[in-house]
This record gives C-alpha cells, sequence and structure tokens, in this order.
C-alpha cells in the first residue's frame, strides 16, 4: 500500500509499493523525485542497468506516473475535444500514444490512452493535469478521478520480456500486440489467490516489453516472482538514468527536458506545438474540433519555424544542452540540444534538437559546441552534427507477435 | 556649488527613512555633499529596530523584507555594512474548525497540503503561480524606472512611453488581456478563478488588503497582492524574509553606506519648513529656526505632508495642492509588537511543521476578510482582524533572550479617524485587546506568554513616524495613484514644482513597501537635472 511513515512536511515525497523492494538492490542510495515520489535513478551501475534493457528484461517502478480514470456518457467526446488524436478509432483493449494542447496549439502534455471500455479511459500523464482536464470537461458529462496512489505500475522491458513474463506464470502473453493490453492473471508464490494484473504491451524503451498495471498490495508479490525468475537470466532493476539513455535511443521526447509544458512557460515563445516536436502523425484534423486545432491548422499553412530532430554528432562527447550553429565559425545560432547520449548500443553520439526551420530536413549539417573537459581544463570545440531520422535504434523484436522465445 | 561651511550642503534629504537614506547613499556616491535630517532621535522611519522591553528588540513598524531591490542591496554594498536578509520557512492560516492551511517551501509538501483540501486547487497553484510570476515579469523593469509623462512630447518621455509600449506588447495578446484585467479586478475575482477551496482563497487574500483600505471585494486589490509578490530573495521571486536584527537592520546598513560615502545623517533635526526663496528650494528650517543650505532639497516625507506641512502654499500652484489634498493616503493598519516568555502553542499547526517560521494568519474565509473591512469602512477597528503574526526569533537569535520570542503583529484593519471620537489610550489598549483575543482563539497559552506588548494605532503610527494618516504605503497602490499618476498626475517624475526640490518617499512611483526604489530612481531624476549621470 501507500507508504506514509512521516507528514508531508517533514517527508514531501512518497514511496511507492515497489519502494522498500528495490531499496534491497540499491547499492547507491540514489534517489530522484518524480511527480511526487521518491524514486530510484540508479541502483548500481548506469551501464549495466541500460544493457539490461537492451540485453535482457529490466523492470522501472512507473508507479509515480499521474493516472486519471475517466469515465461517463460523454467520456469519449470529452477525450476526443482534448487531445489531438481520434478517440473514436481507440476500441476497448488498445492503447494510443497522444498529446493535448491549449488553445495556442501549444503542447499542455504528453501520455497514453488506454480505452477499458465504451466510454471509460485511463489517461497517464507525465504531470498533473486535473486543473486542465476539469476546465475542459466543462458541459460534458464525464467523471475524472485521479487514481495514481491505487494503481501501481511496473515497466518490463527488454528483448527477454515475453519470456520473463510466462516464466512468472502470465499466459497468453505472447499474443498481446503492440498498443494492446489486457487483463491477465499471474499465480502467487507459496498458493493463494492469483494475481490480477493488467498489461498493456506499451513502453519508453523502444524495445520489446510490457508494462503492468496492479493493485498496490500485489506490487510485491509481482516484484519478486519477477526477480526470482530473472535471477539467473540478467533481470534488473534500472534507474531513471538507463531509462533516459534508451527512451533517446528510441526517439522519445521527455516534457520539462524536450519542451516545457504550455502550463508553466513564463517566458512568451518557449511553448512548443506538436508540430514543432516532430509529433504531427498525432493530429487528426479530420475528426472535428479539438483544442488547439484552429491554431495547428494556422501553423501548416504558414510552415513550420522549428522542429526537434534526432542529431549524430562527430566525436563522442555527448553534446549536453549544446548550442547549434550553422557554420563552425558559430557565428549564426540555429537551435540547441535538447537531449543526449553516447549510444552504447548505436556505437553514435546522439542528441534530440530544436533547431530553426531551415536546418530541419534530413541530411542537414550543423555546427554543435561542446566543452570538453580535461582533468579540469575545458577546451570548446566546434564538432559537425547532421540530422538524421528516428528512431535511432528500433529492433524489430519491438513489434514482433507473437515476440521471439530467447 | 559645495562650500566649506558646515551649514552647506549640495543636497539636503529631508526624513530618514529607507527611502531617504537610498536616495542620499546615490547622491553621496556621485559625489554630492549630502546631509540626512531626521526629526525623531533615531534614523529608519518605518524600517526600525527598536528596543522598548529589556532584552528584546522590535521590528516597530515594517517587519518582513522582500521588495528591496536586489540592486540597490548590492550597488550601495549593504551586505557589507551588516545586512543579511532571511528566507521565511513557510506560513499558516489557522482555521476556526481547528483546521490549518501550511505554506510550505518544498512544491511536493505544498502540493499534498494543498490537496488536503482540494486537489484541484493543489494543482491550480502551479497556474496560480505562474500568473503572478508572469504579471512580475511584466511589473519588475518598470520598478527601477522614472515613469513617462504620457502628456509630453520631451524626447526623453517618448523615449519612456515607447519602452512600457513595447514591454506590454512582448507580453502577447492573451498576456496583454489578462494584465489589463489583473490591474483593475478585486483580489476575490481574481482567486476565485482560481481555486474552489475557501481556506485557500482566504490564505492567498491576506496580500491584497495589508495596509490598503480595500477589501478582498474592492476592485483593484488585485494589484495590491501582486505588489506584495515582486520582491525576490536571492532569486527566488516572491519570497518574503527576516533581516537579521529586525528591519532597523536595512536602515542601519544604509546609514553606514552613507557615511561610508561621506554623506551625514542628523538625528533629532526636525524640519520645520523647506526654504524657498525666488521659486527656488534653498535648503530647509529646523524647528527651533537654525537653517541649512542646498541647492536641492529631497523630502523622504509622503506627498501630503511635504506639500501641505512644509512648504508654504504660495511656492505651489494651487491646482497641485488641490490634487495632493486628494491624494488617498487612508489609515488602515494597527501594529503589536509583543515580548513573549515562550513560544506559544498554536494546536492546530501539527508538531514540528515549519510553518510557524513565517507568516501566521487566522481569517480563514474571505467573507471574514470582507466582514473586517466593513468594519472599517464603520469607523471602528476589525472585530475579528485580519492579522499577519511573525515570530521572527524562530529564526534570528539577535532579537529576543533565549528562550524567550518577539511577536510582530501586523493588523488589519484599524481606521484613523474612530466614528465615536478621538483615539484614547483606552481605546488603544482595547484595540490591542481584541487582537490578543483574536490569536488567543488559537493559542490556549499566549495571553499569560505575554510579557509586554507596543500595540500602536494608524494615530501612533502619524505621530510616531510621521506617515500620514498612518498609512504604510504613503498613499494606497490604487491604479489610479500608480505610474505616471503617482503621487498625482504630472508630477509623476520626482521633481516638485518648485525647482530643486525633489520628492523620494512612498508617495511617488513605484510605491511602497521597503522597496527602496523610490529613493534610488529620484537620485537617478537629480542626478539627471545636475548633468551628473554617469
Amino acid at each position: 500500500m501507500l507508504t506514509e511513515t512521516a507528514p508531508h512536511f517533514r517527508q514531501p515525497l512518497l514511496k511507492t509499493p515497489f519502494h522498500e523492494r528495490q531499496r534491497e538492490y540499491s547499492q547507491l542510495d540514489s534517489y530522484v523525485p518524480w511527480a511526487g515520489y521518491s524514486t530510484f535513478d540508479v541502483f548500481t551501475n548506469v551501464e549495466q542497468e541500460y544493457f539490461s534493457v537492451r540485453n535482457a528484461s529490466s523492470l522501472y517502478d512507473l508507479t509515480p506516473m499521474v493516472k486519471y480514470r475517466v469515465s461517463g456518457p460523454d467520456a469519449l467526446r470529452f477525450l476526443n475535444r482534448l487531445v489531438t488524436r481520434d478517440m473514436g478509432k481507440l476500441s476497448p483493449g488498445k492503447v494510443a500514444y497522444t498529446v493535448w494542447c491549449d488553445d495556442a496549439g501549444k503542447i499542455i502534455d504528453d501520455g497514453t490512452v488506454f480505452c477499458l471500455a465504451a466510454n471509460d479511459y485511463r489517461v497517464c500523464t507525465a504531470e498533473r493535469q486535473l486543473d486542465w482536464f476539469e476546465a475542459s470537461a466543462i458541459g460534458y458529462d464525464v467523471e475524472i478521478r485521479e487514481i495514481t496512489e491505487e494503481v501501481a505500475a511496473l515497466a518490463v522491458q527488454g528483448p527477454i520480456s515475453a519470456k520473463l513474463l510466462r516464466g512468472v506464470g502470465i499466459a497468453g502473453i505472447e499474443r498481446l500486440k503492440p498498443f494492446e493490453h489486457g487483463e491477465f492473471s499471474m499465480p502467487r508464490a507459496g498458493g493463494g489467490p492469483t494475481v490480477t494484473l493488467m498489461v498493456s504491451r506499451t513502453g519508453f524503451t523502444g524495445d520489446l516489453g510490457y508494462e503492468l498495471w496492479m493493485q498496490p498490495q500485489d506490487a510485491e508479490a509481482v516484484w519478486d516472482a519477477l526477480m526470482e525468475f530473472g535471477r539467473t537470466r540478467a533481470v534488473r532493476p534500472i534507474g531513471s538514468k538507463a531509462l533516459n539513455m534508451v527512451r533517446i535511443e528510441a526517439g522519445f521526447i521527455l516534457p520539462k527536458v524536450d519542451f516545457v509544458s504550455a502550463a508553466h512557460t513564463l517566458y512568451l515563445g518557449t511553448e512548443r506545438s506538436p508540430i514543432e516536436l516532430g509529433l504531427s502523425w498525432l493530429i487528426d484534423y479530420k475528426k472535428g474540433h479539438f483544442t488547439g486545432r484552429r491554431a495547428l491548422l494556422q501553423e501548416v499553412a504558414r510552415g513550420p519555424r522549428r522542429q526537434l530532430v534526432g542529431l549524430d554528432i562527430e566525436g563522442t562527447k555527448p553534446a549536453y544542452n549544446a548550442l547549434l550553429y550553422t557554420e563552425a565559425s558559430g557565428r549564426r545560432e540555429a537551435g540547441s540540444v535538447t537531449s543526449a547520449i553516447w549510444s552504447p548500443t548505436c556505437k553514435r553520439n546522439l542528441a534530440l534538437a530544436m533547431v530553426d526551420a531551415p536546418f530541419i530536413a534530413t541530411g542537414s549539417t550543423l555546427w554543435a559546441e561542446v566543452y570538453l573537459n580535461r582533468e579540469l581544463v575545458w577546451e570548446r570545440r566546434m564538432v559537425r552534427a547532421r540530422v538524421v531520422d528516428r528512431p535511432f535504434f528500433a529492433p524489430a523484436r519491438r513489434r514482433t507477435t507473437p515476440p521471439a522465445d530467447f | 556649488m559645495s562650500t566649506g561651511t558646515a551649514n552647506r550642503y549640495d543636497a539636503i534629504v529631508v526624513g530618514a527613512g529607507h527611502n531617504g537614506l537610498v536616495n542620499a547613499c546615490y547622491l553621496a556616491r556621485a559625489g554630492l555633499k549630502v546631509l540626512v535630517l531626521e526629526r525623531n532621535s533615531y534614523i529608519g522611519g518605518a524600517a526600525v529596530s527598536r528596543s522598548l522591553y529589556e532584552g528584546f528588540t522590535y521590528s516597530n513598524c515594517s517587519y518582513v523584507c522582500s521588495l528591496l531591490r536586489t540592486e540597490i542591496i548590492r550597488g550601495l554594498e549593504l551586505p557589507s555594512h551588516g545586512l543579511q536578509i532571511i528566507p521565511y520557512e513557510g506560513g499558516v492560516t489557522m482555521m476556526r474548525d481547528g483546521g490549518h492551511l501550511a505554506v510550505y517551501d518544498n512544491h511536493d509538501a505544498m502540493r499534498r497540503e494543498i490537496a488536503r483540501h482540494s486537489r484541484r486547487d493543489a494543482e491550480a497553484y502551479d497556474r496560480y503561480v505562474r500568473d503572478m510570476l508572469r504579471h512580475c515579469r511584466f511589473i519588475k523593469p518598470l520598478l527601477l524606472r522614472e515613469p513617462p509623462d504620457p502628456t509630453s512630447f520631451r524626447p526623453r518621455d517618448l523615449q519612456e512611453l515607447l519602452f512600457l509600449g513595447k514591454h506590454f506588447h512582448k507580453l502577447g495578446e492573451e498576456r496583454m488581456y489578462d494584465t489589463m484585467r489583473f490591474f483593475t479586478m478585486s483580489c476575490a475575482d481574481m482567486l476565485e478563478e482560481y481555486f474552489e477551496s475557501e481556506i485557500v482563497k482566504a490564505h492567498l487574500s491576506g496580500s491584497s488588503i495589508i495596509g490598503t483600505a480595500l477589501g478582498p471585494r474592492s476592485p483593484g486589490s488585485a494589484y495590491v497582492l501582486l505588489h506584495h509578490y515582486m520582491g525576490s530573495i536571492d532569486g527566488a521571486v516572491g519570497a518574503w524574509g527576516f533581516a537579521r536584527g529586525g528591519m532597523g537592520a536595512i536602515t542601519q546598513a544604509l546609514s553606514k553606506s552613507l557615511q561610508a560615502s561621506g554623506g551625514t545623517v542628523r538625528a533629532s533635526a526636525p524640519v520645520e519648513q523647506i526654504l524657498i526663496r525666488g521659486g527656488r528650494a534653498q535648503g530647509v528650517v529646523l524647528e527651533g529656526g537654525e537653517e541649512v543650505y542646498a541647492p536641492v532639497v529631497v523630502s523622504n516625507l509622503d506627498v501630503k505632508r511635504t506639500f501641505l506641512k512644509t512648504v508654504a502654499p504660495e511656492h505651489l500652484p494651487p491646482e497641485f495642492v488641490e490634487q495632493v489634498r486628494r491624494f488617498k493616503i487612508r489609515g488602515s493598519s494597527g501594529k503589536l509588537n509583543i515580548a513573549l516568555d515562550g513560544l506559544p502553542h498554536f494546536p492546530s499547526i501539527p508538531q514540528g511543521s515549519p510553518s510557524t517560521r513565517g507568516d501566521m494568519h487566522i481569517t480563514d474565509t474571505l467573507e471574514m476578510v470582507e466582514r473586517a473591512y466593513d468594519d472599517w469602512k464603520e469607523g471602528r477597528w476589525s472585530r475579528e482582524p485580519y492579522v499577519d503574526m511573525l515570530i521572527p526569533t524562530q529564526i534570528d537569535p539577535t532579537m529576543a533572550p533565549d528562550g524567550k520570542h518577539y511577536m510582530s503583529v501586523f493588523v488589519q484593519y484599524c481606521p484613523y479617524k474612530l466614528a465615536d471620537g478621538e483615539w484614547t489610550p483606552e481605546k488603544r489598549q482595547a484595540f490591542g485587546n481584541t487582537v490578543i483575543d483574536a490569536i488567543a482563539r488559537h493559542s490556549p497559552d499566549f495571553k499569560k506568554l505575554i510579557l509586554h506588548a507596543e500595540i500602536r494605532t494608524p494615530k501612533d503610527i502619524e505621530n510616531e513616524v510621521g506617515l500620514t494618516e498612518g498609512n504604510i504605503f504613503q498613499g494606497e497602490l490604487t491604479f489610479d495613484q500608480l505610474l505616471f499618476n503617482r503621487p498625482v498626475p504630472g508630477y509623476a517624475q520626482y521633481r516638485a514644482p518648485v525647482r530643486g526640490m525633489y520628492m523620494c518617499g512612498s508617495s511617488t512611483h513605484p510605491g511602497g513597501g521597503v522597496m527602496g526604489a523610490p529613493g534610488a530612481n529620484s537620485a537617478n531624476a537629480i542626478l539627471r537635472d545636475l548633468g551628473r549621470l554617469q
């Protein structure tokens, strides 16, 4: 259950139902706050955790992800007004990634919508949205309830994930296709009633993977079963640092890193539209009106001013927060890097960057200003950055159904 | 200009309040020989630390440091003259039903605290803070600038108007509408656009009425709230803090900074009249007849006291005098300074909560605050007053003996003129008792901890500090009295209608609070007129 050991003014961050189990695996006691919870950013070693995602399977505690139950006679109408994609196409058992915008067509947040039944949805978001959802729900017969604390969630990601889930007795998991979810059961170690789980074939790693949604009181049983079966198979818990590496390889964007929600911006012009973030494929202009539609149509007509692109950067030093220039002389700026890593799988120096319109085409060349630290002697380097297609890493196994049995 | 004689200076500043001292500091740094004259035996105006009870130091008037501009603190090297500002750790409103709403620094603690009252309000609070910061971003660049005269075609005025216009347009269309609405709307209307929970609205409404003869439902009160939000401590916008050693530490540091630049401060030197000959300020006449001469005379007094009491009317245009007479400067606040034998217990605040190390309140609905205002309108002090209570000695070890505490209680509302006649010592005591009783309803041991209490009505504040009607802002911060209309239209650029005479108090743009901006802007105007602006 929700562990609240001290008043919030002494311990502002909550602990998830997986916290105590995760602590046993943490060698470093390194925590970061995420959406009001204390979470682990690294357990033992970022590289090893990273490779568990690309090599075997990994457990990542998703519980802090903000979750809402959206239901009622107007739930579909409400969601279709709220988000950019057509929720009418989302049938029960399906999941959709989408964004929602303000009237100016700027992104407020991104998230996933799970269709549980007709007019009954679960919406998972990066940041809390009750204020915006309630304001958008005026005139709709819909109930919006935050259920973050009622649902424990665990991401199981990596090439042997299907095998791992089958290994703990979750039968039929191999039939689940990408962006599908279903109800499954797992036998409890030592007997007792089976654990009921919702499993979705979704994730933030670009790899084969699943997300498990369960009641908080079942969290430790599920964790124990997965870690027990995974013990001999290189399965390990991962923290947010390893997750950040794989999500960049997969080309996924992160709020507060690759964009700032229009709900939080103070300066004018720092908000971002889905078009600018390269998410035009999420916008369905034909479904009827939705918040931001008019502004987005204007943006399409005008053409984008800037766009988020993938970069392949010369050298091996990640171009964290680097300014980008049109020439090596550094005279004219053309954007900046939002996320950067050296990719151990691709063996490429990768980045996501917000780049001015003339340079967004694949193949364009820019120059990144990188600072090298040689034993505290800093050097400034201009390195070539090529605009390349995303995702940087997209193995076929992420979509294959049934998944291969490694 | 400067001669060597003892009674001749390049500039005389009347009143050693924080703005007078800031003004004098800048003039002295520009090489002027400056004299600051103070009526009281102590300097500081309304930013003072005084000891009225053995072992205790009170911040007798102003009690919070937030607005003092960083540019001034830095430019006048106040830290090296002893100024240190320590941020609050929290804040709280105690409720009549035993509940409370606390304010915490930590964003997650704050969200969970508000969510106890309303989950949606916990999120709306982020939107509220964002919008306040957006408004602040609009206002702040205007603070340390001389407001342009919109009727003038002088290049400088046109240039400043253009700056204002451009600055406004930078907001973007939607935010321009918001800003316009914000300046004129009531605090209650504004808060109701964000929040559903009564306690959240009540807590936040406090800043909209402090020092102001408005209620939370009066149009214009939203701006007053913003005015209290514009400050910052070390980049934390909206943060409030304690000056170590009390508010007098600010004026003491200013005084030392002034002396380090060669300026002089004279206490117990009340100015009776500003000396004007041939349409020019020539100096001042002190009570007792002593004359001191300077071609520049700056008044830190409020605009009414300056022009209705220290300048003979024949030197002023009658229309100007009429406008000064009409300037709204109504007294609405009282103050209690209390020496306590120990830390009072507040049962509604959980043990260990840092929320007592900040501002504490006891009005838990907007309605209750508005009713407190109704009493003021009817010429009596609020029966259930709004109080802004602080116990700085929880943080500042210098203001009370070990284990004992100093409590500052700012009280809204308290009228300058009572419906039932003049203030008397008995009425002052009755006012103090009303406040003490109100606090005691939230703290059973409060009364028996009281060792000494200084009770100050607006009348007392006027008598002691000199602020007309005891108005802490030297004139209300309503839109009709802001920017190029402060203090009166046509005279918003710190220059009096008499050559060589200037204003530098909070009656001028950008207004009250211990901000220092009027003093600094005024010095700028003087130095520009003297051709000495670097």
